[in-house]
């Protein structure tokens, strides 16, 4: 085990969503101009560039996109291994990393999600799915 | 070919690859710009712009040109990732058609085997790094990974597939005298070789080594009085599309569609006149996903593309001549040594790999997690 698992440098794009997650809320953007959803949180809306952005509290129901077991893993992740890491598509349409947990046997691509809250660290809590 | 003759690629080389303890990257550029200058004829007074990619200083043209003492009227240190160098090529092409320089001279060096930063654990994550570093997505085969796994469940690509790649790939560096690889290999071996993050095994991963190499780009003008014959820079294309891989808008179609499109556009060639085509090769998923892209085959349809060994000496579409990132040599951004490959193929110097009577060819560089890509096509008169 080396190192501490890298923190998130919280920034005024990113509290919000690190705050809800604290509080078992995962929070993503909505724009209010063209109505889309919207993560990694910004100051703009990467589709229409409006800056009318408003933050919403996500389903937290989603799907798998795409995930690999990962065997060889290094520093502070080294003793997880395998563990599998994920692309999961949120039922309100945006996109985020993430670990699966459970069985891995069962995982697959576009396989239903539900958001979990893993406390990873004293002061870090991070979303993670599991199958629903 | 429409295109008109206004810049070539006159002069190339390596430094010395593989584990090279013993120099630092500077000295391993020094290196090869002096052996690529000695290709080309001319000498360090020609030089009047200055091309780099790198971290290893915090604005690597200005180290740079005063160890090499080049004060250049055009510098460019655009970093793309592995495919900066093809950008270099094309900004080059660019500023010598506005008549800004005459020799531009592109440089890359690494000691990232030799002095590895891997596994160090950077303890902080900051700007948009922070909603990823912390899940542990080993970078960069996590995110190729990914890919991989994606295009699996779309199209029903295999390991098998995959492994054609690596298998084709080792045999051109069997006859590569300075590859790293040069023992055969069996689509089995690589089937058997440890899983890193599934599907990907050791096998279908590039290789970490030490190195460097350089690149001559000429005007017309400047190219009349090069040793050798020019190799034309016909066209180019570029883009970017994300810079993690949660925001790849698709995990199977790279940006390569796009800056392939430009750069045949560019040229006025056609897919069936490529002789021999250089992909980037960091994994064996990312030249199965940039053929696709590129369109010399549809979507999904890369794994039959690559089957029954098409890559290899001898086979339909030669490719990754030198050995590629997976047996040949790859340190950390191998952008540069493609078109090393692809300009020493045009001008017949190959060897026992060498593509018989290669007029065109196609560099395709590939940076980040498929994050940029960037088209180069090069032929001969």
């Amino acid at each position: 085990m080396a190192g501490q698992i890298p923190k998130p440098v919280v920034d005024s794009d990113s509290k919000p969503y690190w705050d809800g997650l604290n509080n078992h809320e995962l929070m993503i953007q909505h724009c209010d101009d063209c109505s889309k959803h919207i993560f990694y949180p910004r100051l703009l809306c990467p589709h229409c560039f409006s800056d009318q952005i408003s933050w919403t509290q996500a389903s937290g129901q989603g799907k798998i996109y795409s995930y690999t077991v990962v065997h060889r893993a290094f520093g502070p992740f080294a003793d997880q291994a395998p563990y599998v890491v994920a692309i999961v598509e949120l039922a309100e349409g945006v996109r985020m990393m993430t670990r699966i947990t459970g069985n891995r046997e069962d995982i697959a691509i576009g396989k239903p999600v539900t958001v979990t809250f893993e406390k990873v660290d004293d002061d870090l809590t991070l979303p993670y799915f599991k199958l629903v | 070919m429409k295109s008109e003759r206004i810049a070539a690629i006159v002069g190339v080389a390596e430094s010395d690859l593989g584990l090279v303890p013993g120099k630092n990257v500077l000295q391993l550029q020094a290196q090869a710009a002096k052996a690529a200058l000695d290709d080309a004829g001319f000498t360090k007074d020609d030089v009047d712009a200055l091309f780099t990619a790198g971290n290893w200083a915090w604005a690597p043209n200005l180290m740079l040109g005063e160890y090499l003492g080049i004060k250049p009227k055009f510098t460019d240190g655009t970093n793309i990732g592995g495919s900066s160098f093809e950008s270099h090529v094309g900004h080059a092409l660019a500023g010598i058609r506005a008549g800004l320089f005459d020799v531009a001279l592109i440089t890359y060096g690494s000691t990232q085997r030799s002095n590895p930063a891997r596994g160090a654990a950077v303890p902080f994550a900051p700007l948009t790094e922070q909603y990823e570093r912390s899940f542990g997505l080993p970078m960069t085969v996590g995110a190729y990974a990914l890919a991989a796994m994606r295009h699996m469940h779309q199209y029903g690509t295999t390991s098998e597939q995959l492994a054609e790649i690596a298998v084709a790939t080792r045999k051109w560096a069997m006859k590569n005298e300075k590859a790293m690889m040069r023992e055969p290999i069996e689509i089995e071996d690589v089937l058997k070789s440890r899983m890193i993050a599934e599907p990907l095994h050791l096998l279908d991963c590039c290789l970490v080594t030490d190195g460097g190499g350089a690149v001559v780009v000429a005007s017309a003008r400047a190219a009349a009085r090069a040793k050798k014959r020019p190799v034309w820079i016909l066209g180019h294309g570029e883009t970017h599309t994300h810079n993690s891989i949660a925001n790849m808008p698709d995990l199977t179609m790279t940006g390569a569609r796009e800056s392939g499109r430009c750069a045949f556009e560019m040229a006025g060639v056609t897919h069936d006149e490529i002789d021999v085509a250089e992909i980037y090769d960091s994994f064996t998923i990312t030249v199965l996903l940039t053929l696709e892209a590129l369109g010399f085959c549809k979507p999904g349809e890369g794994g039959a593309f690559v089957s029954g060994q098409r890559t290899a000496p001898g086979g339909a579409f030669p490719m990754n001549t030198n050995g590629g990132g997976l047996s040949y040599t790859h340190p950390g951004m191998y952008g540069i040594f493609l078109l090393i490959e692809a300009a020493r193929q045009l001008r017949g110097e190959s060897g026992e790999r060498q593509v018989p009577d290669a007029k065109l060819a196609l560099v395709n560089g590939t940076g980040g997690v498929l994050s940029s890509t960037s088209t180069v096509i090069l032929g001969r008169d």
